[in-house]
């Protein structure tokens, strides 16, 4: 369609008066109400490109009298401190970290199983329905994910997990300290839930991805079922990796379960057990306290940090997924 | 002619792909043959993770039902006809999320008003124009926006809306919840208008109409129940947005009455009672979550029941 109004477009292009040439080079039919509909249409478009020059140029500009403040320093400033003016971002880094890698630990091996088991085990008619159970785990919100962490899943931690944790390995740093259910521990494994539809939706489109003859020739040479698995899991590495790196994109952003279930405390330590605080969640618990400029300035520049990792990361799991379904057309990534 | 080469070169990624297979099945071929001895432990690896793999998806839907039996078996506690039309009283007085759910409902209608449209017609622009360079690049910048976390769309509408009003109100609300469903309303709009078969476009334009009928009269009519299902589901996602509403409507104890002050809404209201201390407002916060797990649910289930019906 596009292929066949561009030619057009080349043929028209040299002739014509002034207006009737830019009628043309709109809307290559030469048609006045196309050539309205084209620019309506095309001006919708453009307007998300804007949109997203316009956050980035906002919340630079508003981050600005922070990064001229503390310039890199902010990054691996430790102290957060509104009453003396003092900014740095370490530990809000630091928990985003840890808690979205504790969530991979958990989702990963756990969402390639389920994507696994929907496109090579499961018979057709258990595929479905399990496929719109999981997908549902997607449609919680996040606001509910968290009144279940505090209620639920954060007192089941503290009686049954953490002290389990800590009587087997309490000898390593990571889980030793006092065992509230409330820190880092609980936000991953909340992550981890939140993000195991998404990876696993997007690896199941990978694997769907990967042509037929593949197991074909794996099951040809005496493969078992998960020897032909591997190969395909082989064959679908890139898509996999941009699964995981989508899921981190999207356990980075998250903002309400980890605000109510990881404690709130802008700190470093080792334990997991230990309260922690997450870039998205000093946002939603100070913005509206933040009367300093500074401190506000502070806290959108936190927002910014937010935006280009989430972007960047983005960006290179769509390339990588793309990069395995792209042959097969039709293949939606609508996570 | 960009999407030839692009075609080649996936062809040769294939190619090769398959040929560094082919030499990896033919080592573990030989490897097989030469150790039949261990064929015994090999059929059971095999089963061992094949039924590793059933373990991890029945983990993931009992989750599922035991976090929807928990919301139903806490929030049915709570729920009355007064709860759900009084506004919120203090601690002890009983009183409601009426406010809340009159709340929601204004600002995801003002998020559909704003973002249905400008998600159609940007989903509209990428199937039928988004050939080209410049299609590619919003098609990425529409892909990448809906992995943006949803409270920096709340801190840029602080900054462009909220700062500007000098106030929180509902419309900054909407505006934000807006931002958030046009790009999941304009992907999903592209792709169910390139189901739609160009013989439609081809029969409607030999018969003379010019493209913007058929865009608009053939093509558009043809995907519509599949752009609506699309729109319901954005609906259903954003009625769940918590964070870009902190600091955009902020929320209130009261009824709206005008859409320039803070408004109430279902979400902000169960997580400021979640976080409270009191049991009371703890038990509220399950019942308003049961009223919005209701919302969503049904939004999704009814989705799926119709889609179903047309498309199987």
């Amino acid at each position: 369609m596009d292929e066949h109004a561009s030619g057009r477009r080349q043929t028209h292009r040299a002739s014509g008066l002034p207006f009737a040439r830019w009628r043309r080079q709109v809307s290559p039919t030469g048609n006045t109400g196309d050539a309205i509909f084209r620019v309506l249409i095309f001006g919708v478009a453009l307007s998300m490109v804007l949109i997203v020059g316009a956050m980035i140029i906002a919340l630079a500009a508003h981050s600005m009298l922070s990064i001229r403040e503390f310039g890199f320093g902010f990054l691996t400033g430790r102290e957060w401190n509104p009453i003396k003016g003092k900014f740095g971002a370490l530990a809000f880094v630091y928990g985003t970290l840890v808690s979205s890698l504790i969530a991979l630990l958990i989702s990963v091996p756990l969402s390639l199983g389920i994507a696994i088991f929907l496109v090579e085990q499961a018979p057709r008619y258990l595929s479905r329905p399990i496929t719109y159970l999981v997908e549902l785990l997607a449609a919680i919100p996040s606001v509910v994910y968290g009144l279940w962490g505090i209620f639920v899943l954060a007192p089941f931690l503290r009686e049954h997990v953490e002290p389990l944790l800590a009587r087997w390995f309490g000898w390593l740093p990571l889980f030793q300290g006092p065992i509230t259910g409330i820190g880092l521990l609980t936000g991953g494994v909340i992550l981890a839930i939140m993000v195991t539809p998404i990876i696993s939706a997007v690896v199941r489109d990978v694997l769907a991805a990967v042509p037929n003859t593949q197991r074909e020739a794996a099951l040809a040479l005496g493969a078992t079922k998960w020897e032909t698995t591997l190969v395909v899991l082989v064959n679908g590495a890139p898509g996999i990796a941009g699964a995981v790196i989508l899921g981190l994109g999207r356990a980075v952003g998250e903002t309400m379960a980890v605000t109510m279930v990881i404690g709130n405390r802008p700190q470093i330590s080792p334990s997991l057990f230990e309260p922690s605080y997450t870039l998205a969640s000093v946002i939603a618990n100070e913005f509206t306290e933040a009367t300093a400029d500074i401190y506000l300035s502070s806290l959108v520049e936190l927002g910014l940090i937010l935006f280009l990792v989430t972007f960047v990361v983005n960006a290179v799991a769509r390339v990588l997924v793309w990069r395995v379904t792209r042959k097969t057309a039709g293949v939606g990534m609508a996570v | 002619m960009e999407s030839y080469a692009q075609d080649s070169r996936s062809g040769d990624g294939g190619v090769a792909q398959i040929a560094i297979c082919a030499r990896k099945l033919t080592a573990c071929a030989t490897s097989m043959g030469a150790r039949s001895r261990t064929d015994r432990s090999r059929r059971a690896t095999s089963a061992v993770m094949t039924s590793l793999t059933a373990v991890c998806t029945l983990l993931a839907v009992s989750t599922l039902i035991i976090i929807l039996s928990y919301i139903a078996l806490r929030g049915i506690g709570a729920l009355s006809f007064r709860f759900l039309v009084d506004p919120p009283r203090p601690v002890g007085e009983g009183g409601g999320i009426g406010n809340a759910i009159v709340g929601s409902a204004v600002l995801l209608l003002l998020s559909c008003v704003v973002g249905i449209p400008a998600g159609i017609g940007t989903g509209v622009y990428l199937s039928e124009f988004g050939g080209g360079r410049f299609g590619s690049i919003v098609r990425f910048l529409v892909d990448t926006l809906t992995g943006i976390p949803s409270i920096v769309t709340g801190v840029f509408v602080y900054a462009v809306v909220v700062l500007r009003m000098k106030h929180f109100s509902a419309l900054a609300g909407g505006i934000a919840l807006a931002l958030i469903m046009v790009p999941i309303v304009a992907r999903t709009t592209e792709e169910m208008i390139r189901l739609v078969p160009h013989s439609l476009r081809e029969g409607a334009l030999a018969l003379g109409a010019p493209q913007w009928r058929v865009t608009m009269g053939v093509v558009i009519p043809a995907a519509a129940s599949g752009i609506a299902t699309g729109a319901m589901l954005a609906v259903a996602r954003v009625s769940g947005e918590t964070a870009p509403l902190l600091f955009t409507a902020f929320g209130s104890r009261f009824f709206p009455r005008n859409l320039n002050e803070p408004i109430a809404s279902l979400t902000v209201q169960i997580y400021n009672y979640a976080i409270s201390p009191y049991d009371e407002w703890h038990a509220q916060a399950w019942a308003a979550t049961l009223v919005l797990m209701a919302l969503i649910l049904s939004i999704n289930i009814g989705v799926r029941f119709l889609t179903r019906k047309k498309f199987s």
